[in-house]
């Protein structure tokens, strides 16, 4: 089965191939509810807790449109400056899946809420590329399925298998871009500087939680490849759900090198869904489409048009936040960064961040420093993006508010964001849970300094001598015994004082 | 003491005249029909199941309410009633007259099942049906033929066969049925029944298991085009759940029914469609449609001929339509949820235990219409199917514009036969096709239609309906013909539902 591949070597597969890209980028709003019924619309919980007969496909059981989510759809489709249909429906997409409870998704097909936009990119070297939006539509999610038994997880050789609906229903919207051609080399740098460009948007718009390890943001990679000044595209493959920033990039290098060895030898490419390994970076054969799926669709008769009015769309467009590199802008300016600054700010992927930082309430230098530094080493140890970290700019923001009001050290509320980052819940909780909240009662610390001067008498008698700077070997014991816990400099003062 | 013999043979509005005015029970009534299903329905076989306790305890609380000096629900409150099997009854099992779902019971009601029991409507079963409501004949349920009371080897039509028979066999003062090319009024037609399709939207569809959803349609069915219309105003109405549900008052049908009754239909101008008349129509079921025209020019309308040149193209273009969504509706019946699941012994895949449940769980002819739709809606056929069908679709409700420009209602015969015998046409379903042949093109358009009991043909001796087609929302403009006629022809040659046959079984 498995048929281990030769690779092209990078250099040369640009050298005689010009790539082509499409993405399909699935965002699950973060509406209350689901598409089309009144269950929460909520990640995880117990299996099968938020589910409803009309979620569940039930007999009888018949959909209504969220008009939220169509509210998100249409603010998307205006971010992403597409044009707005007048009047669009629901199809179905008719396919058999355990997952799918109705065996048919209600889907757009031929009349999306939205299309023909582009959204502007900008790469690491600040180079703009636009790319064009072929259409954004609105769906629903389908449930999901746990293989059990099987040395996969997939349900081949499974022995059973189980079926969560709490996802069946999830709003979705499927953004999808025209073809991405004249890239050359920069292809898997474009296809990562889009998918984070959208997620940047959608999460300025809040209308997500775009978290890719969630599922909430999944990108499907279709690569094909032309001879270098072709102008007929190549067999596409489809890399499908991948889960991070990162892999994007790595699983369209990879595609593009694959298919390069293979056209090279001679051989063909066979248009097929492709799953992406995280461990090594490469990819493997999934369903094989040697024939077209037939997915017979026609008007979902059990919903009515939708027609959003002008008026409507108008008002929608005033509901736009500033957009994430229209804020780039700005705060370049505010900040009186240079281009240079601005982009190194840009690259480590925390301009963004800072600004939401700022904007919740913190200094820019703090909120700078924090994530230049502290978070970006942060995400390097955890091998992820700054922005999948898992803390919010709000909760950084909350962190610095402490420092500054002295309830925290810096040292402690570096704890503290490791506890966030760990997923111990909030600044307080994590402060709560861990202790962690500076030693400001006197009484607390005098005994501490008391039990230190006592311990060591000879310092003492240098510090009344007037070696003032002895006072420090006192402050550390304090803050051993303490754990960290005091302020070093009203450590300092209580010292001062009982040496008199 | 009343006979409970009697009750049975009472109208709903004389049964909850009776019950307000606490001369009877709501027990009492309740109890006479089941009663009477206990007695007559191994002949009749139109219950797939009867819920004793239930509605014995629903009457009870309506007795109670009275009891304590509350008002009456509504005008239908205490009231029993048949339901087609084709709605959801939480609690009670919803088959739709298939193996697939011999054993589910739902967890929820269907809006129509819980605005019944919020009237004080007593719901005394779940009636038989073609399975998943594809038929014309009841033959199609895979629990067995529904008999029709006039005569047992015959059908009661279809696909809400048993809703009709209960009716005519006295079993059920009142019945709900599905009209999707004519299941409510094909089988009132032939069962000398009234059965009423409302405008599409009137009635919700949430918990009505989808045969074609584009065409469903809930409506009442009663002995009388009163007691249609009081069940049309309890079930009738907006529904948040059902997104194609009419956002506006149900039309006043009581009002129109009451006015009807009057006899007096002055001002009102009828169109008779001409394509539905002549070849391959019993030469009685036409003689009793031209008396019912000559009674409702008696009764002071001016009638036309109106021409609806498209409407030939109806059947055609519903055996495309209803069968490309039924395809996709019935899909969901694939063993993983709940209903029937055969070969699950670890030795096959998901797709072979959805294949040979489907297998196992459907008859020929749902089996037959899954095909049809899955063909029609494939690439490369659909815009040369389904396609064309739509714009058929939209010449019909073009030709329905014209017609109601000039008229206020169209009439015809409601089905071109009387009751055919059972197995005559099991195996040629193109000629069971025809049976809807009247009824298809009010169901295309979504517009309203009513089928009331117009005389026996005189070859058989058998029931014959009159149908009466109105514009979308004007659903009481049917009302008020079909009463005024109803109460003509009944003061010259008596009510015809009691005429039916006794029932062997009634002597037992």
């Amino acid at each position: 089965m498995t048929t281990v591949v030769e690779l092209m070597d990078y250099a040369e597969v640009v050298e005689r191939f010009d790539p082509v890209l499409g993405l399909e980028v699935h965002v699950e709003l973060s509406t209350a509810t689901k598409m089309f019924c009144g269950c929460p619309n909520l990640f995880g919980g117990e299996p099968n807790t938020h589910v409803c007969p009309t979620c569940l496909g039930l007999p009888g059981a018949l959909p209504v449109v969220n008009g939220k989510a169509v509210e998100s759809a249409v603010r998307i489709g205006l971010a992403l400056n597409c044009a707005i249909a007048p009047w669009c429906r629901f199809a179905r997409k008719n396919y058999f899946y355990p997952d799918m409870p109705k065996n048919f998704q209600t889907s757009q097909y031929d009349e999306p809420i939205a299309f023909d936009g582009h959204l502007d990119v900008v790469l690491d070297d600040g180079e703009v590329v636009r790319i064009g939006i072929e259409r954004a539509h609105m769906e629903e999610d389908t449930g999901k399925s746990l293989h059990v038994g099987g040395a996969t997880g997939r349900i081949h050789g499974a022995e059973h298998s189980l079926l969560d609906y709490n996802r069946a229903g999830v709003p979705l919207i499927e953004i999808v871009t025209k073809p991405v051609t004249g890239m050359g080399a920069r292809a898997p740098e474009v296809a990562r500087a889009y998918v984070t460009a959208l997620r940047d948007l959608l999460r300025a718009m809040d209308v997500s939680d775009v978290r890719m390890d969630q599922g909430s943001l999944r990108c499907d990679a279709n690569v094909s490849l032309m001879p270098k000044g072709g102008t007929e595209f190549g067999t596409r493959t489809e890399t499908k759900n991948v889960n991070s920033l990162r892999s994007v990039e790595r699983a369209v290098r990879y595609e593009m090198t694959r298919h390069a060895a293979i056209l090279a030898d001679g051989g063909s490419i066979r248009q097929e869904t492709r799953h992406f390994q995280e461990a090594d970076g490469t990819t493997s054969a999934g369903r094989t489409k040697e024939t077209a799926e037939d997915y017979r669709y026609f008007p979902e008769p059990d919903l009515v048009p939708i027609a959003p009015s002008k008026e409507w769309v108008e008002q929608l467009r005033t509901t736009l936040p500033e957009l994430p590199w229209e804020r780039r802008k700005r705060i370049q300016q505010e900040w009186n960064l240079t281009d240079e600054e601005l982009r190194d700010l840009v690259n480590t992927g925390a301009a963004d961040l800072v600004a939401a930082t700022v904007d919740a309430g913190a200094e820019p230098g703090e909120a700078r420093s924090w994530w230049v530094q502290f978070l970006t080493q942060q995400a390097n140890t955890r091998e992820v993006e700054l922005a999948e970290l898992a803390i919010t700019p709000a909760q950084v923001a909350t962190v610095i508010g402490l420092v500054k009001q002295g309830e925290l050290t810096n040292k402690l509320a570096r704890e503290v964001v490791q506890g966030v980052l760990d997923g111990e819940g909030e600044p307080g909780e994590v402060i709560e849970r861990r202790g962690l909240k500076v030693v400001s009662d006197d009484s607390a610390l005098i005994t501490a300094v008391d039990e230190a001067l006592a311990a060591q008498p000879d310092v003492v008698e240098k510090i009344r001598g007037g070696k003032v700077q002895a006072a420090g070997a006192i402050v550390g014991a304090v803050m051993k015994a303490t754990k960290g816990q005091a302020d070093a400099k009203r450590v300092r003062e209580l010292i001062m004082e009982r040496c008199q | 003491m009343t006979d409970p013999t009697d009750l049975t043979k009472l109208s709903a509005a004389e049964l909850a005249a009776k019950i307000h005015a606490r001369e009877v029970t709501s027990a009492e009534v309740t109890r006479a029909h089941l009663d009477r299903i206990a007695a007559v329905d191994d002949h009749v076989h139109a219950f797939l199941h009867v819920d004793r306790e239930g509605a014995l305890a629903a009457a009870e609380a309506v007795d109670a309410d009275l009891a304590a000096g509350r008002a009456p629900a509504s005008p239908l409150a205490g009231v029993p009633l048949a339901l087609k099997d084709v709605f959801t009854t939480k609690g009670i099992p919803t088959t739709c007259g298939s193996r697939t779902l011999e054993d589910w019971v739902p967890p929820y009601d269907a809006t129509v099942t819980r605005r019944l029991r919020e009237a004080g409507v007593v719901i005394l079963g779940k009636t038989n049906m073609d399975e998943f409501a594809m038929g014309s004949s009841t033959e199609n349920s895979a629990f067995g033929p529904t008999h029709n009371p006039w005569d047992h080897a015959r059908i009661p039509g279809g696909s809400g066969g048993g809703s009709s028979a209960s009716l005519a066999a006295f079993e059920a003062p009142l019945a709900i049925g599905t009209d999707t090319g004519g299941s409510i009024r094909q089988p009132g037609a032939v069962t000398g029944t009234v059965g009423v399709k409302p405008t599409y939207g009137g009635v919700s569809r949430y918990g009505l298991v989808a045969f074609s959803s584009s065409l469903d349609q809930g409506g009442p069915c009663a002995r009388t085009v009163l007691d249609a219309a009081l069940l049309h105003e309890v079930i009738g109405g907006h529904d948040p759940m059902d997104s194609t549900s009419i956002d506006a008052p149900v039309p006043p049908v009581v009002e129109a029914a009451r006015e009807g009754a009057r006899g007096d239909l002055s001002g009102m101008r009828i169109g008779v469609v001409s394509e539905f008349r002549g070849e391959g129509y019993q030469p009685g079921v036409l003689r009793s449609f031209e008396a019912a025209v000559d009674q409702l020019r008696a009764l002071g309308a001016e009638v036309v001929e109106v021409s609806c040149p498209h409407f030939t193209y109806a059947l055609p273009a519903y055996y495309l339509i209803a069968p490309s969504e039924a395809s996709s509706n019935l899909a969901r019946f694939d063993a993983m949820r709940y209903g029937l699941r055969v070969s699950d012994d670890g030795t096959h895949s998901a797709e072979e235990v959805m294949s040979l449940t489907r297998e196992a769980g459907f008859g020929p002819e749902v089996k037959r219409r899954i095909m049809l739709g899955t063909y029609a809606l494939s690439s490369g056929y659909y815009d040369a199917y389904y396609g064309s069908a739509q714009q058929v679709r939209t010449l019909i409700i073009r030709d329905f514009d014209a017609a109601f420009e000039q008229v206020d209602v169209l009439v015809s015969p409601t089905t071109p036969t009387t009751a055919f015998k059972i197995g005559e046409r099991v195996d040629d379903p193109l000629a069971m096709y025809l049976a809807d042949l009247c009824t298809i093109p009010s169901d295309l358009a979504g517009n309203a239609a009513l089928s009331v009991p117009c005389g026996l043909s005189d070859e058989d001796g058998l029931p014959v309906g009159l149908q009466v087609m109105a514009p979308a929302l004007a659903d009481d403009r049917l009302y008020k013909v079909a009463a005024a006629y109803e109460g003509a022809r009944d003061a010259t040659a008596g009510s015809l539902v009691h005429q039916v046959p006794e029932l062997n079984g009634a002597a037992r």
